[in-house]
């Protein structure tokens, strides 16, 4: 293309306020999107890439986090040099964004059609009818089934795939230049991701809109992505056409992330099926209740898992995939028996779980443990470190100098100084505060160990290195792992079988390299279509990190 | 439709609370030294056993408490709240005399409190640390550690017994005998400094949490968005800000209508305003214990139907929650 | 914070502040909080040496009656109307409201937390139960209960502390309450449970500890709270005739407001600085409690 280029970054620097970790949180950085192109800014959290999207807009948190060098053009003009009053007619108008949490983007209080309607009334002259005709036919645009009853609907009446098509429809009502997208796939689940970045596609050549789209996520990259940017602690790493960076990256870091993606090539199937089963669970269902009667709101009863059966062999990882409100979750809390279900069993070391006693479940729980999905919320933030991972032995009725002897030897099992032990959660990385929850989990030698989405809070790279230290722990201790996750590239990498769960049932179960090489169930076959950056092959890079 | 259901159905959900505190403050009276015959006896200066004995029959306290918490209940549910022994008066016609003066005084502090606090806070947070700011917050901490009867005597001092603008104290103007609008210009005159001393501490109250409140939704992500479309200041805190942040207002509102009809016992006592709680006071000073039974009753009445609106409009600003 | 390579591993710092350190050091920096604690000391410092100072009964006539401030130097804040020091009533008052802001506060922390702990960790009808009986002392006012309590059970001093206790206690419950709702759908808790950890450790050790800064924090607004219904208990002359306190200084200034106010401003002026004392220091420990990002 000949065409000027919509938005040129030039030498851009942000300054953030003094006493915090580095004094910039963008340095040098320089970006270009033309017309009809989409450029995907990648990083991991923390590399300023949020930010850098905010400049665009002027709408970083001045004076504290401000822009101090460099320019921003927008169709040939410096934003820099705007006033308030040039910005506010310029945003909404020929800049939009979306965001990445719909539900929150959206002002609770305003119907759809009237968040899409101010757009209209802040830019335009257009009348009252004008921009309901038009704000109706951009809802349409965008695939929502009924226009008018979405235009008179709250954000939290739609669901959160038709909520992030309304924050599209709202970007693109006016024909914008130039749309920044910041992480607009992330909160969504897969088979609604796959259908916005084919909006957002669509949207993009229909209009010859420029798109700055922001994302962690690799897979998404190779999906849509014309030209990349990887950006690393505020520095511009790498950048160019998408073919060669994700096949043929150079810088170290760029080579590191892309090696930390997940490839889709599950293990060889292991033959385990003389090991002994470690876990039976034999029909489990459960019911969320419908809320009140007379007195008080009703609500309505919510199957989450419905005659659900499976069995766990020794040193098996058995894969719990689906999207969100297909119950994985639930599961994950009936087998630990945090949460009791209406029916069924689970049997471990030939005793029932579910239905134990006080005193026969408190021993039963040693021989089951879970690592939580987010690292600092499972974690008592008010306990030492040595402390959290000796707690369960010590309730067990382990010495409690021999408990915290053994944490200590458990600390540098999950490659972690010994120093750390007596540190406080709040004091460590992501990454670091899940090898301590695995160390918890270790710690009480337990049978099964039930892990609900692990990594599915860390960046990518953190997240290899967490998946490659359970799977190494695995092997070594011969643990039997449930890993529930919404993320099939992880399921691939470490699961030996997979249970595939819609609506609370298991609509296909298998090794995991025989499903995903021929999935039976059209919902399996929808979610392995839906996999972000499926054509794409991750190179193997030999230098890699 | 959905709304009569709704309210029914909040109506009774107060039933077993009000019955609870019924019960409750009976069984509490009971446990008091000397009941009403001993405070009758004592005003009269003493009299014979055997009048005593039939005084004690005659008012049914001979009987045991729950058999007497029984015929309170019956008497209740006729709406017959006993007799006042010292207005020499059934307590309904006390309370009902009584009654519009400390809804006055209520409704005039509240709404004042609540539309200079909000606008207060609002100001306040839009220029959040500024000078403006720091003058706002620091009164709203002195008004807040203002005890309201000290307040209303600084307000005696300067607007009655200094500068004699406004009258000491009473509903109105015994012998002006005005009618008409005049009249009630009359009773707002002498409500001024009451209802000014009473809503100070609430204007304290709802200034801080709209001012927290505000600058929280400030940070939302839809916030940002109406900023990303294009929006002023003013149209963000108009369209988008206020309207959210004022939910935590409302219930704190709802929260603090007990306390307020509290603080109506010491504002009325003090400008002898002929109200619900300088009668509590009086009823709890001269023992008439029918009457104070009849004023907690009230009173929670009162709060229950305050908190119902007030919830109604919580439901109002919030469309995610569904009246049902 | 991550690099591709292995995560740094912690290197042991020489100098780790200690968590106080940080604590103080955060709330010197708040200038407000700062001049709260010097109003506390000094009212601490009032009580203490009440009796040094100002020796003797404080309600016994030491002068003439109705002296003004700084005509006398035996009575440097003057006399009221019955010849009563009002400096030596200000200094002594001081103990009493400390007490019933302490004692009183001691009492409804520790009910609201109980309940508010057991009903927000068990919730179900337990929560129900506990919330309607909230409610009902919610929906009486609490100072009406107040004087039918002290009027009922007579207005001693103990009397008074625990009735102000017993009627202010379901604010700190309704917060308790909701932060252990929120708290025990926390995974750390469901961590504790996985390894066996029995309720009553659970609700003590695990989540009171994380749910305790913003009671902490609230409890300076019930500490002011109780001393203002105390004072103005004491206004109404329901307060201990045996001892001075400031609500009853200014209920006895009243008579004479017209001619000496000074009787009625100088004890209004001490409960205005020692509440205005309570709610600069719980501003101040909440901005170190729970600190967010400001400025």
């Amino acid at each position: 293309m000949t065409t000027a280029p919509i938005l040129e970054i030039q030498d851009l620097r942000i300054s953030l306020p003094p006493g915090g970790d580095r004094p910039y949180a963008l340095e040098h950085l320089d970006l270009t999107v033309n017309p009809g192109e989409i450029v995907c800014l990648v990083g991991e959290s923390g590399s300023g890439k949020s930010l850098a999207a905010n400049a665009v807009m002027r709408l970083l948190p001045e004076p504290h986090v401000h822009v101090s060098a460099g320019r921003i053009l927008l169709d040939g003009e410096d934003i820099c040099a705007k006033s308030e009053s040039e910005m506010r007619a310029i945003r909404g108008d020929r800049v939009a964004m979306i965001f990445q949490e719909p539900m929150t983007a959206l002002n609770p209080q305003k119907t759809v059609g009237w968040q899409i309607d101010e757009v209209l009334r802040l830019h335009t002259d257009l009348d009252r009818k004008a921009r309901r005709a038009r704000a109706l036919e951009i809802l349409g645009d965008v695939h929502i089934p009924d226009p008018a009853s979405a235009y008179n609907a709250y954000p939290h009446q739609i669901s959160g795939g038709q909520r992030q098509r309304v924050m599209i429809a709202m970007a693109l009502v006016l024909n914008p230049r130039l749309i920044i997208a910041d992480e607009p796939t992330t909160a969504l689940d897969v088979t609604t991701q796959k259908q916005i970045l084919h909006l957002i596609k669509e949207m993009q050549r229909q209009h010859g809109t420029g798109i700055l789209f922001i994302t962690h996520d690799f897979g998404v990259v190779a999906e849509i992505a014309d030209r990349i940017a990887v950006l690393r602690l505020g520095e511009l790493v790498e950048s160019g056409p998408a073919a060669q960076i994700l096949n043929h990256p150079r810088h170290p870091y760029t080579q590191a992330l892309i090696a930390a993606v997940p490839a889709l090539t599950p293990p060889a199937h292991k033959d385990l099926s003389a090991a002994p089963v470690v876990l039976r669970a034999q029909g489990l269902a459960k019911t969320f209740a419908a809320r009140g009667g007379l007195l008080s709101g009703r609500r309505q009863a919510v199957t989450a898992v419905r005659d659900l059966s499976f069995e766990l062999r020794q040193g098996e990882t058995l894969g719990v995939v689906g999207e969100s409100g297909s119950g994985k979750t639930t599961v994950s809390r009936i087998v630990t028996r945090l949460l009791p279900p209406d029916r069924g069993e689970v049997v471990i070391g030939g005793r029932d779980l579910i239905h134990a006693d006080r005193r026969q479940l408190r021993a039963m729980r040693r021989d089951i443990q879970m690592i939580f999905q987010d690292p600092m919320a499972s974690l008592n933030p008010r306990k030492r470190v040595v402390d959290l991972i000796a707690q369960g032995p010590i309730v067990h009725g382990v010495p409690r100098a021999e408990a915290h002897a053994r944490a200590r030897e458990l600390l540098s099992l999950v490659e972690l100084s010994p120093a750390a032990a007596e540190r406080y959660p709040h004091e460590f990385s992501g990454g670091q505060r899940q090898r301590i929850g695995i160390a918890r989990a270790i710690a009480m030698q337990p049978k099964v160990i039930v892990a609900d989405e692990p990594v599915s809070a860390l960046d990518v790279s953190v997240q290899a290195q967490v998946l490659r230290l359970l799977a190494d722990l695995r092997d070594r201790l011969n643990l039997s792992l449930l890993f529930v996750t919404h993320d099939l590239r992880v399921a691939a990498q470490l699961c030996d079988r997979i249970i595939v769960m819609q609506k609370g049932e298991i609509v296909e179960t298998g090794p995991t390299a025989e499903v995903f090489a021929d999935p039976r169930h059209n919902y399996t076959q929808a979610l392995l279509a839906s996999i972000p950056g499926r054509d794409w092959q991750p190179p193997k890079l030999t230098d890699a990190a | 439709m959905s709304l009569l259901l709704y309210l029914l159905r909040r109506l009774l959900q107060a039933l077993p609370v009000i019955l609870l505190i019924i019960v409750g403050s009976f069984l509490l009276i009971k446990l008091a030294p000397g009941d009403t015959v001993d405070a009758l006896v004592g005003d009269m200066g003493g009299a014979d056993p055997a009048f005593v004995a039939r005084l004690r029959q005659e008012y049914g306290l001979d009987q045991p408490v729950l058999v007497q918490l029984w015929r309170y209940l019956v008497k209740l549910a006729q709406l017959d709240l006993g007799w006042s022994y010292v207005y020499e008066q059934p307590v309904t016609q006390v309370l009902a005399s009584r009654l519009w003066v400390t809804l006055l005084l209520m409704l005039g502090a509240l709404s004042s409190a609540f539309v200079v606090g909000v606008a207060l806070g609002a100001f306040a947070a839009r220029r959040a640390y500024s000078a403006a700011d720091n003058i706002i917050s620091t009164l709203g901490l002195v008004f807040y550690a203002m005890p309201s009867f000290f307040l209303a005597l600084l307000l005696v001092l300067l607007f009655s017994v200094k500068l004699n603008w406004l009258p000491v104290g009473g509903i109105r103007d015994i012998g002006a005998f005005h009618t008409g609008w005049r009249l009630w210009l009359d009773i707002a005159t002498h409500l001024l400094m009451p209802t000014l001393a009473l809503s100070l501490i609430y204007l304290a109250f709802y200034m801080r949490l709209m001012r927290t409140s505000v600058l929280e939704v400030m940070d939302l992500d839809f916030v940002r968005t109406a900023r990303a479309k294009g929006a002023g200041s003013s149209r963000l805190m108009f369209h988008h800000i206020m309207r959210n942040a004022l939910l935590p207002v409302i219930t704190l509102l709802g929260l603090q209508i007990s306390t307020v009809l509290g603080g109506s016992v010491v504002i009325e006592t003090i400008f002898s305003l002929p109200g619900l709680g300088q009668l509590a006071y009086t009823s709890v000073v001269k023992r008439d214990l029918n009457t104070l039974m009849g004023i907690i009753f009230l009173c929670s009445i009162i709060v229950v139907v305050v908190n119902i609106l007030t919830d109604l409009v919580y439901a109002w600003l919030d469309p995610r929650i569904e009246l049902k | 914070m991550s690099v591709p390579d292995i995560e740094p591993v912690l290197e042991p710092q020489l100098t780790r502040p200690s968590r106080a350190g940080v604590l103080w050091r955060r709330f010197r920096r708040n200038r407000a909080a700062m001049l709260g604690l010097v109003l506390f000391v000094a009212v601490v410092l009032a009580a203490l040496l009440a009796g040094v100072i100002t020796p003797g009964d404080p309600l016994r006539r030491v002068g003439v009656p109705l002296t003004a401030p700084f005509a006398d130097p035996a009575t440097p804040l003057g006399t009221d109307q019955l010849g009563r020091d009002i400096l030596a009533g200000i200094l002594h008052g001081a103990r009493i409201s400390l007490l019933i802001g302490v004692v009183a506060t001691l009492i409804s922390i520790t009910i609201g937390i109980l309940i508010g702990a057991v009903s927000g960790y068990f919730g179900g009808w337990i929560d129900d139960l506990l919330m309607r009986v909230t409610e009902a002392f919610q929906t009486i006012p609490s100072f009406v209960l107040l004087l039918a309590l002290v009027a009922i059970f007579g207005s001693t001093i103990e009397n008074i502390v625990i009735a102000i206790g017993i009627v202010s206690w379901t604010a700190p419950a309704r917060m308790v309450r909701a932060e252990f709702m929120s708290l025990r759908k926390r995974e750390f808790v469901d961590a504790a449970r996985n390894l066996g950890v029995g309720n009553v450790s659970i609700i003590f050790r695990e989540i009171l500890p994380n749910a305790l800064p913003p009671v902490i924090v609230f409890a300076s607004v019930v500490m002011a709270t109780s001393i203002l219904m105390e004072s103005a208990l004491a206004f109404l002359a329901l307060g201990d005739p045996n001892y001075a306190s400031w609500g009853n200084m200014i209920g006895q200034g009243r008579a004479v407001l017209r001619t000496d106010w000074y009787c009625t401003v100088i004890p209004g002026i001490a409960i205005l600085l020692t509440v205005l004392s309570f709610s600069l220091l719980g501003e101040g420990l909440n901005d170190v409690l729970n600190p967010r990002q400001k400025k």
